[in-house]
């Protein structure tokens, strides 16, 4: 290049790497923080334990977290804590396997097909109408106080989010990409893998999330009933006895399950549908 | 790679309509009796103003009809691929996925990574759709189409939404593939021009039939030939496009309505 005024100055202030930017302002939240996640419940026990140490909150009110603690540890060597934790933990997964696999099952058939629709959708409907809580009388007279009417209450209850989300999903599937299918020459079986599927799939995670959180609400109710395990049965036990710090254990392992599980499915989520560009970032 | 594509498209049969005529309500058919002819291998572009009926022709070669009332009788080749405007690649699947998405056969992969090669998209075939620029989602779903090895490939306005510099490109590249893979080719645009330079034979859409149809005898294919404004100003002709349809409350840019 032949030498001009601009030339002489790009070479003297290479070194810099000037960063002059004109940028907006920015609407969407930003790029996403580390550990994010964890802020919210650690800022939540920030509170509890400063809160127990100032003593605004007093004990009757909410047991301190080093109580908590010693209380765990109570109750995990001397009255088989271990083993209530499992019990709950089994009922909740039975259960929100089979209500997963139901409403998803009936979501495909229902989205799919009319007569499906015709068929599944207005029973579905009311079934929605009837709070699943209403329903446990009954389902005591008809499968007893056993596990069989736990799991099946949760079941039911974690059903009904995935059928509305993935059926949702499955409706809100662009009619471009079938139209795109049928001019490829492809068969049902591969559409419902490649195209139903993947489409559908963001429905169906924000469908589980729901039906994890409606699982565990299940799960609190039908551990009241004549339960001789589960953490739903050592905190009516608690109640019994008036012991607070007891019941705040079986809160806050209520609490962990729920964040956990949530956390797990949006993991899942994040893996699964990399492919969208969102303000998810 | 190509040489045996020419021996296989030589024995295929080409498009053929005849008297097909497309309704969407009572007040008017959109075709009424059109007939039309594509020989193997030649490259038909279809123009026509805006709701003349285009893309139902389209789809109806395509198959995409199912719903739409009418008759007539229409016979295309085993192999049809389509092209649309928007490039349609499945959001969740990586670019070489979506190019081989109901292929079968070991070869698919290997197949597709020639057609993405052969549209300048070699390096890319794990990207994801929305990471591509639209001028290259458009080349994918070329590569999607050419992959099938077409006797027949329709495109609907493939190049509508491009850009000026990236629509020459992509007619370059369009016009290469098609002198290798030799498909008949029914492209609809709204560009005249577009239209000359592309094909052997320009047809034109009107009252539901088609009103025009030239033959394209250019030595060579650009704007630069003798014959090239001849064409264009008789295209343009027919399509009414010379100023007095636009009606009279039309006040041409730069000018006011003398009162
Ligand atoms: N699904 C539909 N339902 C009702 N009418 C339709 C439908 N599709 C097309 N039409 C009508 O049929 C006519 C032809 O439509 P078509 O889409 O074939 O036009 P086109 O030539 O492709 O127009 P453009 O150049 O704007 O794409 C229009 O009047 C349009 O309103
Ligand atoms: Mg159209």
């Amino acid at each position: 290049m032949t030498s001009t005024a601009l030339d002489r100055t790009v070479v003297a202030e290479e070194p810099t790497r000037d960063d002059v930017r004109v940028l907006r302002r920015q609407l969407g939240p930003g790029p996403r923080i580390r550990f994010a996640f964890w802020i919210g419940p650690a800022l939540l026990l920030a509170i509890w334990v400063v809160g127990s140490l100032t003593g605004f909150i007093a004990p009757q009110v909410l047991t301190a977290p080093w109580d908590v603690v010693k209380e765990f540890g109570d109750q995990w060597s001397n009255h088989d804590l271990l083993g209530n934790i499992t019990a709950s933990l089994r009922r909740v997964v039975y259960g929100l396997t089979l209500g997963t696999a139901a409403g998803f099952a009936l979501a495909l058939l229902s989205g799919l097909s009319r007569l499906g629709e015709a068929v599944i959708d207005g029973p579905i409907q009311i079934k929605r109408a009837i709070p699943t809580l209403a329903l446990i009388p009954l389902f005591v007279a008809w499968f007893g106080i056993g596990e069989q009417m736990k799991i099946i209450t949760i079941a039911l209850i974690s059903m009904i989010p995935i059928y509305i989300n993935t059926h949702n999903g499955l409706r809100g599937i662009d009619g471009r990409y079938a139209e795109l299918a049928e001019t490829l020459d492809i068969g049902r079986g591969t559409f419902l893998r490649h195209v139903v599927l993947p489409g559908a799939l963001p429905g169906f995670l924000l469908g589980l999330r729901f039906a994890v959180t409606s699982a565990m609400l299940g799960l609190v109710v039908v551990e009241q009933y004549n339960s001789l395990s589960g953490i739903g049965h050592m905190m009516t036990l608690a109640q019994e006895y008036g012991q607070t710090s007891v019941i705040v254990v079986g809160l806050v392992l209520y609490g962990l399950y729920g964040f956990l599980a949530d956390a797990a499915v949006r993991l899942v989520e994040r893996k699964a549908l990399s492919w969208r560009r969102t303000l998810e970032g | 790679m190509a040489t045996d594509v020419g021996g296989l498209t030589a024995t295929t049969t080409g498009v053929t309509v005849r008297n097909l005529h497309r309704s969407f309500n009572r007040s008017g058919g959109v075709l009424n009796g059109l007939d039309l002819d594509i020989a193997p291998g030649e490259f038909v572009a279809l123009i026509g103003r805006s709701g003349s009926g285009k893309s139902t022709l389209l789809r109806a070669l395509a198959g995409l009809d199912r719903d739409v009332q009418g008759y007539g009788r229409i016979s295309v080749p085993e192999q049809v691929s389509v092209v649309f405007q928007d490039s349609r690649l499945l959001p969740w699947k990586r670019l070489l996925a979506n190019v081989t998405f109901g292929l079968d056969g070991k070869d698919a992969a290997e197949r597709g990574l020639r057609a993405l090669t052969e549209v300048g998209l070699a390096g890319r075939e794990s990207a994801w759709p929305a990471e591509l620029s639209g001028g290259q989602q458009q080349r994918a779903a070329l590569a999607r189409s050419l992959v099938r090895e077409p006797q027949l490939l329709l495109a609907d306005e493939p190049f509508g939404a491009l850009d000026a510099l990236t629509r020459l490109q992509m007619h370059e590249l369009l016009r290469k593939l098609c002198a290798v893979h030799r498909p008949a080719v029914l492209l609809v645009t709204h560009d005249v021009d577009e239209a000359i330079v592309l094909a052997d034979r320009v047809i034109l859409l009107d009252g539901g039939v088609v009103a025009t149809d030239v033959r394209i005898d250019l030595a060579q294919r650009s704007q630069a030939d003798p014959g090239f404004a001849g064409l264009r100003h008789q295209l343009l002709d027919a399509l009414g496009a010379t100023g007095e349809h636009l009606g009279s409350d039309f006040i041409a840019p730069g000018q006011r309505r003398v009162s």
